[in-house]
């Protein structure tokens, strides 16, 4: 941007919270002066930073267009990925730039993904025959309507703004959360899949749906229109009817 | 991978650095009404059982202006419940297709509001045919 | 994992959710400000006999047992997550602080109500 001989007109403060674990204490906030152009996202900015200013700065990014999930940030306190945010929503004022919330710093915007990763291997995130099926037996066949019951909630991109959003699992990291719960809940709900008991185990736990507390900000910020609070949400009544049905239901019905 | 030290941030004060959770923690908040509601009517009933003199004595409290301005206070406290929680229904529900289309949440919270007008004026109504 | 039992005190928090919403409002506006006022509503409306023959009334003491009993219900649910969100510890002594105080309205509820005989 800076060397293609136009005139740069605008310049905007961005404020990053730093932390190098090997040299500081904690972390703390350091100013950038930053040229940009109104077609500039936050992420072209940090990059601009690295690339000009701090070769420093450490932070996630790849696809730079919304679908990689990797460049998630705490944008004036609120959780947005860097790619799909702009410098000019901001300009005049200051940017403040943050790691995601809730979880642990490892380096400036890095922060640890292991809970999550490990939450998401937990739900077993694949079709699960409900019977054995041979390659003869060709594809499922789906109506628009099995489509729909399950199409936005496999539109999660991994990008944990949800975990940043939720205040119950900045509270209490324990929680499965919501992310995970609405890809739980996009695996119950495809007509394919057979393994709903076994995933409802992880839903009925105090770790799972009930952790919730219907804030609702988690389906706020998330990028990708998923809603994860209605995954959740709409699994505790699930949850709930199986708690007071379970004796009256013959074994084995999958609820 | 000695050389990592994550850095855990803490969670004081997380509810009054975003409007959304503000608003988050008054919807909450209407609980303590709730419950100050249900107990100015457990008082009422125990007094009930008391006899005349200790519920006319309730009712005279229940008369006072300060127990007029505390009612107003709940009045919209639970006004307010009412419109939160039927903003947050649709989220507790599971997806209706209607002809092949979602069911959107804001007509569900229209109903829900719909329903409780008419259920809130049914009861006012109620109540003049039986007291006169 | 575990199975929570959190769907006993979640489903009485919304049974308690769902009548507040739906006629909380008018009952506050009924016992609270038109009949004790007397504004839209003769102030006899809760009269001591009045109040007696609806409590002596099956469907009368229902109401009031329900209504009382489902709010607090509602209500200590909320409280006892709001203390977890303001950073207070949760453990069993808060449990049986918040969902005791519920059990305890619920049983001096019944027991007034269930020493006014039913008439009909």
């Amino acid at each position: 941007m800076a060397d293609d001989g136009k005139i740069i007109e605008k310049i905007i403060e961005i404020e990053v919270l730093r932390y190098r674990p090997e040299q500081d204490k904690e972390p703390f906030f350091q100013s950038y002066q930053v040229p940009f152009t109104d077609d500039m996202s936050v992420l072209q900015g940090l990059q601009y930073i690295k690339d000009q200013l701090d070769g420093t700065l450490s932070f996630r990014w790849s696809c730079r267009m919304a679908i990689c999930g990797s460049c998630g940030a705490m944008i004036n306190g609120i959780p947005k990925l860097g790619c799909k945010t702009f410098l000019r929503e901001y300009y005049p004022r200051k940017l403040r730039v943050e790691p995601l919330a809730h979880f642990p710093i490892e380096r400036d915007l890095v922060v640890g993904v292991e809970d999550f990763i490990g939450k998401l291997e937990r739900i077993k995130p694949y079709i699960v025959p409900k019977e054995p099926r041979t390659l003869a037996q060709g594809e499922y066949l789906q109506t628009p309507a099995q489509l729909e019951r399950f199409l936005q909630f496999s539109s999660c991109i991994n990008c944990m703004l949800c975990y940043a959003a939720c205040p119950q699992y900045g509270l209490d990291s324990n929680f499965i959360g919501p992310g995970v719960l609405a890809l739980l809940h996009r695996y119950n709900a495809d007509s394919r899949d057979g393994a709903r008991s076994e995933r409802m185990e992880l839903v009925h736990a105090e770790e799972g749906v009930w952790s919730c507390t219907a804030v609702g900000y988690c389906s706020e910020v998330c990028p990708k229109g998923v809603d994860p609070a209605n995954a959740v949400n709409q699994n505790k009544t699930a949850s709930a009817m199986d708690y007071f049905l379970r004796f009256v239901l013959p074994k084995g019905a999958s609820r | 991978m000695s050389a990592r030290r994550p850095y855990v941030r803490s969670m004081d004060g997380w509810w009054r650095r975003n409007p959304f959770f503000i608003v988050y923690m008054i919807r909450e908040g209407t609980a303590v009404l709730v419950i100050a509601y249900a107990v100015v009517l457990l008082f009422g009933v125990v007094r009930l059982a008391q006899g005349e003199a200790a519920y006319d004595g309730w009712l005279t409290a229940l008369q006072s202006p300060w127990s007029l301005v505390f009612h107003l206070i709940l009045l919209a406290s639970f006004v307010y419940h009412t419109w939160s929680w039927f903003s947050i229904m649709p989220k507790t529900m599971p997806m209706i297709l209607i002809g092949g289309k979602k069911l959107q949440p804001a007509v569900i919270t229209g109903v829900g509001l719909a329903v409780s007008a008419i259920a809130c004026a049914a009861l006012f109504v109620l109540v003049m045919k039986l007291a006169s | 994992m575990k199975r929570s039992n959190a769907p006993i005190f979640w489903t009485l928090f919304g049974a308690g959710g769902i009548l507040s919403a739906l006629i909380g409002p008018a009952l506050v506006f009924i016992t609270g400000i038109a009949a004790p006022s007397g504004l839209l509503m003769p102030r006899e409306t809760m009269s001591y006999p009045h109040m007696l023959a609806f409590a002596q009334h099956w469907a009368g003491k229902g109401f009031v047992f329900i209504v009382i009993s489902l709010f607090l219900w509602h209500g200590v649910h909320r409280i006892f997550h709001s203390l977890h969100d303001l950073g207070i510890p949760t453990g069993t002594g808060a449990k049986l602080a918040c969902y005791g105080a519920a059990l305890l309205g619920t049983i001096v509820a019944a027991v007034a109500l269930g020493s006014i005989a039913l008439q009909f």
